[in-house]
């Protein structure tokens, strides 16, 4: 799984760091910072964190 | 339990939509309705106080995608009139009655009209795509607009309106913006970044009555505290009521919402959950342990889509679905700057303020009620709240635990 947020549309609304923390964060400038290829033990969280961002900035895709 | 065949969904939008969606992720492949009475296909509403005013934003931008293979009959443009429970069908204002196995209702709720006279034209409210676009369009040719209540629709759209350079008047008859919501730190903090954008903001102030011309257009009002305002436009920003008129007669429990279970099931008039029917969204209040387990409805947009997922697992496996105790979270933008929520903050009996840099806008608040935190808030400082989420979802998780083992 390699997952890419576009971070034009991330608006920090934190609903991906809620649902997937291994995966996302935030680092000091309030920036979100991510995973780009994250273990298969956080697939389900990553697919949660994609259907709660309000602004769809997360993509993900599986081979 | 025998397989459903068919399930409808009353309600075409955010929680209907994606407890459509969720239906199929676990597995139902039978045939899925969905009933709504706008036109238009599902879209999202936050953008609609907000780029869709001021960053010319298009309906295409805004329509929430629909999945491939999801397999939907669409029944737009058509209100539900009648639920029957016992019958299991779905009456439709044509006449139409949709028999199904698998009920979602899900008719969300609409802007709360002016109470009492009727209001001169050009007095408005926004809650769906029709009415933003006229308000969109009456910016365009308006440079004073008047926004009667300044929760945070009606903050969003003095922002929008202030962008597009049209002069303000905010009228809030609490002393101060979102107090009941958020507290006192919060409304100031809101009322400051108001007036720092130009805003002519009235607290405790209330609209007395509008004036208009000779053609029954609005010309301004009358406030409370005396002042005379003159305004083109009018965007009424009054709070949401639930649209649960529809479901009169059908024996389910209304109360300012449907009111369900922690499964998401709406419950009758004998206090038992309806069989085969599920709620989400801002139609449904339900009980929330934080709140001490009084009905809440926090009417946002995480909770909206949580629970349609939550609805439709109760739905298809009533036996093993958990309890549905999110902790709400909510957000707003105000003049670019980031107001973001968790928890529960209109429980709170306390509220500290952690942290406030003026100059950045940053605001942390914590809320706290019988002493446990019950909720948080940020002003362009989301990561702050990552911890106090976990320290209400550890507080939510701990209850469970004692409740469990009270019933062992
Ligand atoms: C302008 C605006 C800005 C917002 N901004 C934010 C924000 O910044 N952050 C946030 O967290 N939340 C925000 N929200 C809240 C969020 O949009 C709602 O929580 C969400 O839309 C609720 O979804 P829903 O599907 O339950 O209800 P709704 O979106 O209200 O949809 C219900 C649908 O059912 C239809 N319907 C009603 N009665 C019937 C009937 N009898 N038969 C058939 N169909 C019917 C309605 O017309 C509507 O299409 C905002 C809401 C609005 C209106
Ligand atoms: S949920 Fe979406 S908008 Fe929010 S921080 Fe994550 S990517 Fe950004």
């Amino acid at each position: 799984m390699t997952v890419i947020v576009d971070l034009n549309l991330c608006q920090n609304h934190g609903q991906c760091v809620y649902a997937a923390p291994e995966v996302f964060a935030f680092d000091e400038e309030e920036t979100l910072t991510y995973q780009p290829e994250p273990p298969e033990s956080q697939h389900d969280r990553v697919r949660a964190a994609v259907a709660a961002c309000p602004v769809r900035a997360i993509l993900v895709s599986e081979p | 339990m025998s397989p459903l065949r068919r399930v409808v969904v009353v309600g075409a939008s955010l929680a209907g939509l994606r407890a459509a969606e969720a239906l199929r992720r676990y597995g139902y492949a039978g045939e899925l309705v969905l009933v709504g009475d706008e036109p238009h296909m599902p879209y999202d509403r936050p953008p609609l106080t907000k780029q869709f005013l001021n960053d010319g934003w298009r309906p295409e931008q805004i329509a929430l995608p629909i999945p491939p293979g999801l397999d939907i009959t669409w029944r737009l443009g058509v209100p539900a009139s009648g639920l029957d429970v016992a019958d299991r069908a779905v009456r439709l204002a044509d006449g139409a009655r949709l028999h199904y196995d698998g009920v979602v209702l899900a008719t969300g709720a609409r802007a709360r009209p002016w109470p009492g006279h009727p209001v001169p034209a050009g007095v408005r409210t926004i809650r769906g795509l029709d009415d933003a676009a006229a308000v969109a369009e009456a910016l365009s040719r308006t440079r004073r607009l008047l926004i009667v209540g300044a929760g945070f629709l009606g903050g969003e759209v003095a922002a929008a309106a202030r962008a597009l350079g049209v002069a303000v008047t905010l009228v809030e008859h609490q002393e101060f913006p979102l107090l009941a919501q958020t507290g006192p730190h919060v409304g100031r903090f809101v009322a400051a970044l108001h007036r720092a954008n130009g805003v002519d903001l009235h607290l405790g102030s209330r609209v007395q009555g509008f004036t208009s011309n000779g053609r029954g257009e609005l010309t301004g009002a009358e406030l409370t505290d005396g002042t005379q305002v003159e305004a083109g436009l009018a965007v009424l920003a009054l709070g949401a009521t639930p649209n649960i008129e529809w479901l009169a007669g059908s024996g389910l429990v209304t109360d300012r919402g449907l009111v369900c279970d922690e499964h998401c099931r709406p419950l009758r008039d004998d206090r038992l959950p309806a069989p085969d029917a599920v709620a989400a969204g801002d139609l449904t209040r339900w009980p929330h342990p934080l709140a001490g387990n009084e009905l809440i409805s926090p009417g946002h947009w995480s909770n909206t889509v949580e629970q349609a997922t939550a609805a439709a697992r109760a739905l298809l496996k009533p036996d093993t679905a958990p309890a549905y105790r999110p902790v709400p979270s909510f957000w707003s933008d105000l003049y670019g700057v980031r107001i973001r929520s968790v928890g529960l903050p209109h429980l709170a009996d306390a509220s500290e303020v952690v942290d406030h840099d003026p100059a950045a806008h940053r605001l942390i608040v914590a809320y706290h009620r019988n002493g446990p935190l019950v909720g948080a808030l940020t002003a362009n400082r989301t990561s702050q709240l990552v911890p106090y989420r976990a320290e209400i979802q550890r507080h939510l998780d701990s209850r469970r635990t004692r409740t469990r083992s009270v019933q062992d």
